[in-house]
């Protein structure tokens, strides 16, 4: 039994003044709901800071209930960046289980509400307060020392660090979704000041407003094959909450055990992957979880991308609509817009951006600094 | 953000003098202090005080800091291998930004990290400077 994606909703993600956190998730799932044509059973709710970013907690059943489906159980995950392939793997769990045939997996989150310090401050939370947030280490700061260690262990330029980011962006240039829908040069990010040296404002996606949905059916309920991609894995793994104690700082063993039990989950192979969605928050991140599937060899990912390889006509392409730095980053929509999009390619609905005969998808959504990772696969049935 | 008098005192003693535990079954030394080894699953683990001294694995200069850190940026935060080889991460100080280098040796001393203003805590702890010859 295969849960089966039965439909998706995404709102633009931005800075959107005028919709709440609210009305971003209501928009999300309603669409969801709408494009599926089925009534769901359960909600499960993908957000990371609510609490203190809106001082609203209870996110399920405030949702149900605009939802009109008063009296539906209803639950919220957290897990960091990676809250959205938590929720999903949550609601996988639940269709699979069989307990459950139809339910709603929204993810969303309001960042614009707060200053960016206090953005900062709730990022961090992220970490151990007391052992790492104590000593006054940003979110971005934590990955920039792994930028900056694997620039010298591998002898990676600045300019081969940057590519990913211009590599999303030239992406997400198709995607009427995406925050920022523009290239990038090498240079421009270069130029752009440091957030957390080594790692530029250019290298980091932007925070941002936006909410995603996906409705996740039983293969009972949707036997019809317009219903066009099943999920054939979803698995979670996690690393050391403090990022110094890793024995090797370069390695995200998170996504690399759940990246290999998805893959002997779902029995496909690397090479009919067609479609990489990496968690792009900063380059390093991507370069990080890519070489964690040994697709590509270690120290290499970033001189591969600067090298042109993973474009939109490559197998496997990466962030085809735009990834984490150009769509932006909405923590707790990030999981599930990632699922979305590839969700887009396998139903050919990608636009311009689409990947020629695109049948095998998989998301990696990372919480942490490699701390906790959710791998979903999903491919054209 | 302030914290409560108790929080910032549970931990004050192994954030001042780094304090981590030592597993009686494999000998490996965490810091913190754990009630469960990550590598053997012991639980005999006995509280040890590390060596002040290590060498730089990496750093970051932060520039955009979280909120009750705002005044003290920019200002460069690494990671700290200590003679023994356990890792740890710490604010660095007494040093130009621009001189930091991967490699460098360090020796830990108690700084003040933050004031939570006129009336609240001031928060102190272990920062790392180039070691003095």
């Amino acid at each position: 039994m295969k849960p089966i994606v039965a439909g998706v909703g995404m709102t633009k993600v931005g800075e959107q003044w005028s919709k709440s956190l609210k009305d971003l998730a209501l928009e999300a799932s309603l669409e969801a709901i709408d494009s599926s044509n089925l009534i769901p059973e359960v909600v499960v709710f993908s957000n990371m800071m609510s609490g203190r970013l809106q001082a609203q907690d209870h996110l399920g059943t405030l949702l149900v209930d605009e939802l009109g489906l008063r009296g539906l159980p209803a639950v919220r995950v957290e897990a960091a960046c990676a809250s959205g392939g938590a929720a999903f793997h949550v609601a996988y769990n639940m269709i699979k289980s069989g307990l459950y045939n139809i339910a709603l997996v929204v993810g969303a989150e309001k960042m614009s509400d707060t200053s960016t310090e206090q953005t900062t401050t709730a990022l961090m939370t992220a970490e151990d307060r007391e052992y790492t947030g104590f000593y006054g280490a940003s979110f971005v700061s934590l990955n920039a020392l792994a930028h900056r260690l694997y620039m010298e262990r591998f002898n990676v330029s600045e300019e081969e660090m940057a590519s990913l980011a211009v590599l999303s962006h030239e992406n997400g240039i198709n995607n009427p979704f995406a925050m920022y829908r523009k290239k990038i040069s090498i240079k421009e990010v270069l130029e752009s000041p440091y957030v957390a040296d080594p790692i530029h404002l250019l290298e980091a996606a932007p925070t941002s407003d936006g909410a995603a949905a996906v409705i996740l059916a039983s293969e009972e309920v949707v036997k019809s094959k317009s219903y066009a991609v099943s999920v054939e894995a979803s698995t979670m793994a996690t690393d050391t909450i403090r990022y110094y104690e890793r024995e090797d700082l370069l390695t995200f063993e998170s996504a690399k055990k759940a990246f290999a039990n998805a893959i002997s989950a779902s029995k496909i192979e690397k090479t009919q992957i067609d479609i990489i969605e990496l968690h792009d928050a900063f380059t390093i991140v991507g370069y990080l979880t890519l070489e964690s599937t040994n697709i590509v060899e270690r120290g290499k990912a970033a001189k591969l991308i600067a090298n042109n390889k993973f474009s939109l006509s490559d197998k496997p392409s990466v962030n085809t609509m735009g990834g984490l730095k150009s769509r932006g980053h909405p923590i707790g929509a990030t999981g599930l817009f990632q699922i979305a999009e590839i969700y887009l390619q396998l139903t050919n609905n990608a636009g311009k951006n689409q990947v020629d005969n695109a049948k095998v998808g998989v998301a990696f959504n990372v919480g942490g600094v490699g701390t906790t990772t959710s791998v979903s696969v999903l491919k054209r049935r | 953000m302030s914290e409560s008098v108790p929080r910032y005192w549970r931990e004050n003693k192994v954030r001042e003098r780094l304090i981590g535990s030592k597993c009686e079954n494999c000998g490996k030394i965490t810091f913190p202090p754990r009630k469960v080894c990550p590598y053997c699953k012991s639980k005999k683990l006995t509280e040890v005080e590390l060596p002040k001294e290590g060498k730089l694995l990496s750093y970051s200069i932060v520039r955009k800091p979280p909120a009750e850190f705002e005044k003290y940026a920019p200002y460069a935060i690494g990671i700290i291998a200590l003679e023994n080889g356990v890792n740890i991460i710490s604010q660095l100080t007494d040093v130009d930004l621009k001189d930091i280098k991967i490699g460098m040796a360090l020796e830990g001393i108690v700084r003040k990290y933050r004031e939570e203003g006129e009336e609240g805590l001031i928060h102190y702890g272990i920062k790392f400077r180039p070691k003095l010859k």
